[in-house]
């Protein structure tokens, strides 16, 4: 996209207050921003209460999310000085494992926002990153000795097709029978994770009692840009590409304006002559792609084979990133980074702080409160409440 | 309204605050086996002073799933750490590891510190710590449950994305005949069973869930032929390679229905093999009084005191000793790659004493130990 295209973008943004909840932008981040900074004050109360020193411990985080500055500089000086890049490289580990800890979070954000914008709440997310992962994973190994050019998008494809019938089924029973998506795509979850036991015991399972899958062919591996053991690959720029794609869809199509209505008002959109069912089953089924992707991503991307414990509540995550992100694609990644930052800094903190990784739960748990009751951070630093259009994310039974 | 918000928000603030600190709090009496209650206080302090003195030996390891404080596989591991600080002087510390794509960033993170030895837990770990290990071969790893070359199918290649022993001497696998173990476990159940039946289960049918099992079986058979009663083994049939399998290591719920029904089918003796969901047997048991337990991998009257009248025993897989061991082979300067097997002779399993049992019944565990060890007594049929 053109930078003049992009600021276009942005002045359309601003006059149809289709944005961030309306408002400039500054206001539209301001509550977001006040609640992380909040979430890791309260978190540093928390580690202090538990006697640990929250200053270490966060300068450990940020060195462990982002790299430390002296080593980079370092780094550089060494690749000018002698054209040797192993230095440079190994700097810059900290800062790529951050958007590689991303990458899964930012499908699947994008999953459970786009079904908020249709008034349906997604939380099959994780089943459907699972059987996105798995059916990745089997195209990814079963084939062989195909064209990287060939075999990389189909077992992408096998994961965005996987993830889509998995969302595709609640969305229908909701718009056929009525059947509310929230139960079904909690059972569907368990559908996923009952099968995928069976499928690692059983027939995915590689050597004869392990319960994982083989690795998957190097031709459907995607591609890393540096030696190991940086894991940053092309699915990071996949994520960003897609998160695009459900804004164009979103706010730039009519089908996306479509889904939008009936996210509002579905009665209305039905007395406008919307296909509502047509609507739900769209909505859900490209939810499930995106969760499924988050999965293929990851499969494909940084683990190459599917174990027990694949996930770590990725799809659960998902929810609490779409609410923080205000359901906007690009709010979702900023939100994703944002969760990658601090769940790849945790390692280093844990490691130099001796502080546990639950702290990071702790912290995004509280960032979730206060960006589900804004009150609260309205209330902490005095801004005056704005008459903001509010976005519906979930509709009650029967509706 | 306003005033309501404002109550409302000091509500979950306070809520929110007591639920967090209560994390940690909670957290600590659970972890029965100091690690991780230790851990975080101690590790602060010194890890400043690990990055300067180079002389120091710095053990660094990474768990798999179930976490530090699973008080089995990653707590034992741990304790052998643990006694490398207390005895040794090392310095040591641990990453929790919470999905898959963590186990190479907490090996790469001990790797970047430049520690001596990581010890990886878990067969999951197997891969990412041949990886690992190819890439710095000045770094000693030790995993435990896992001996290669082990690889997860024909993909992996030897020495490359899986072990090898010619190809990666800095790694020493750790493995553990939990059958011998059992084979005691199974005789002394057939000793004390009132009922004449004997029952097992285990969380997945694999060879390290069935070789508790086969052994079990073994053993009750072995009494059987010396004794000549017939005790009779629910739950698992080592000639047809089935028995009672739950499909999951977590449900305490589905541990507890698996055990009521053997129980019902006449058992008073149930060895749960399936770690953490063993637990929901042994609160059947303890409240219905109608079974014994035998608990595997730890000692479960310390790691699971609470249920320590309904104990019978515990089939323990050392892996502490082993861990220790490693640790200890890195400090004399003599560690050396390969395959450690925990067996009786050296310790590396064995059988907690049994509750109630008579002088008598202790000396012929003691017989059929020996004769495990000798050789004279074999798990085979």
């Amino acid at each position: 996209m053109s930078d003049k295209a992009s600021s276009k973008n942005k002045t359309t943004e601003k006059k149809t207050s289709e944005g961030i909840g309306g408002g400039s932008l500054g206001q539209a981040l301001l509550v977001p921003v006040l609640a992380v900074i909040t979430g890791l004050i309260l978190g540093g109360i928390v580690m202090l209460a538990t006697g640990s020193n929250p200053i270490q411990a966060y300068g450990a985080l940020f060195a462990g999310a982002f790299g430390t500055p002296s080593t980079i500089i370092a780094g550089i000086q060494t690749y000018f000085a002698t054209g040797d890049n192993a230095e440079l490289v190994k700097s810059l580990y900290p800062f790529t494992e951050s958007l590689v800890t991303a990458t899964p979070y930012i499908f699947a954000g994008l999953s459970v926002a786009l079904g908020f914008r249709a008034g349906l709440f997604n939380i099959g997310a994780e089943g459907q990153f699972f059987i996105g992962a798995l059916c990745s994973a089997y195209v990814g190994y079963s084939i062989k000795d195909l064209p990287m050019i060939i075999h990389l998008p189909l077992a992408i494809g096998a994961g965005a097709l996987g993830g889509a019938i998995w969302g595709m089924i609640p969305g229908y029973l909701k718009a056929r029978f009525g059947a509310h998506e929230v139960v079904n795509t909690i059972m569907m979850n368990w559908i996923a994770f009952r099968l995928s036991d069976w499928l690692l015991s059983g027939p995915m399972q590689a050597s004869n009692f392990r319960p994982v899958t083989p690795n998957v062919a190097a031709s459907a591996e995607l591609p890393r840009f540096f030696e190991d053991p940086l894991r940053f690959n092309l699915g990071f720029f996949l994520a960003l590409l897609f998160a695009y794609i459900v804004y164009w869809f979103l706010f730039k199509t009519t089908l996306g304006f479509e889904v939008r209505s009936v996210g509002a008002n579905p009665d209305a959109s039905k007395y406008a002559g919307m296909n509502i069912i047509k609507n739900f089953v769209l909505v859900m089924s490209f939810a499930g792609a995106l969760a499924g992707l988050a999965g293929t991503a990851q499969v494909l991307g940084v683990d190459h084979w599917v174990g027990q414990g694949f996930s770590a509540g990725y799809g659960f995550d998902a929810i609490a990133l779409a609410l923080l992100g205000k359901s906007h694609p690009f709010g979702v990644v900023l939100a994703a980074l944002l969760f990658g930052f601090l769940r790849s800094g945790a390692t280093n903190m844990q490691s130099l702080a001796g502080i546990p990784v639950d702290i990071i739960s702790i912290i995004q748990g509280l960032v979730i409160v206060f960006i589900a009751a804004p009150a609260i951070i309205r209330w902490l630093y005095r801004i005056k409440s704005l008459k903001v259009e509010e976005i519906v994310l979930t509709r009650g039974w029967g509706k | 309204m306003k005033k309501l918000y404002f109550v409302s928000a000091l509500l979950i603030i306070a809520s929110m605050i007591l639920a967090a600190c209560g994390t940690p709090a909670t957290e600590a009496p659970v972890a029965t086996e100091a690690p991780a209650t230790e851990a975080p206080a101690t590790e602060a302090p010194t890890e400043a002073a690990t990055e300067a003195p180079a002389d120091v030996v710095s053990v660094g390891m990474v768990t798999d799933l179930g976490g530090i404080d699973d008080k089995s596989f990653n707590a034992t591991a741990y304790a052998g750490v643990q006694q490398a600080i207390d005895e040794l002087g090392v310095d040591g510390k641990y990453l929790e590891s919470t999905q898959q794509s963590d186990y190479a960033r907490n090996i790469q993170q001990f790797v970047d510190e430049g520690a001596d030895l990581v010890v990886t837990v878990g067969f999951l770990l197997g891969v990412d710590t041949a990886v690992a290990a190819k890439a710095n071969p000045d770094t000693y790893f030790t995993i435990v449950d896992y001996s290669y070359p082990d690889c997860f199918g024909t993909d992996f290649v030897e020495g490359q994305t899986c072990g090898s022993a010619s190809e990666l001497p800095n790694v020493l696998g750790l493995t553990f005949a939990t059958d011998q173990a059992s084979f005691l476990a199974g005789y002394a159940a057939a000793a004390s069973t009132q009922t004449g039946k004997v029952g097992t289960w285990g969380g997945i049918n694999i060879p390290p869930v069935t070789a508790f099992m086969i052994g079990f079986e073994a053993g009750v058979n072995y009494y059987n032929a010396q004794n000549g009663t017939a005790v009779e083994v629910l739950g698992w049939d080592t000639a047809a390679n089935e028995g009672a399998f739950i499909g999951n290591f977590e449900s305490l719920d589905d541990g507890r229905a698996i055990t009521e029904s053997l129980v019902q089918e006449g058992a008073d003796i149930v060895m749960p093999v399936a770690g953490p969901a063993g637990l929901g047997g042994a609160a059947y048991c303890q409240e219905t009084t109608s079974c014994w337990i035998i608990g595997v991998d730890t000692d479960w009257t310390v790691s699971a005191s609470e249920y320590t009248d309904v104990i019978l025993t515990s089939v323990l897989k050392n892996m502490n000793v082993a861990v220790f061991e490693a640790a200890q082979a890195v400090v004399n300067g003599n560690f050396a790659g390969g395959v450690y097997s925990g067996v009786l002779a050296n310790n590396g399993v064995s059988l907690a004493p049994v509750a109630g049992a008579s002088d008598d019944l202790n000396a012929q565990l003691e017989a059929v130990k020996q004769g495990l060890i000798d050789g004279s007594i074999t798990i085979a049929p």
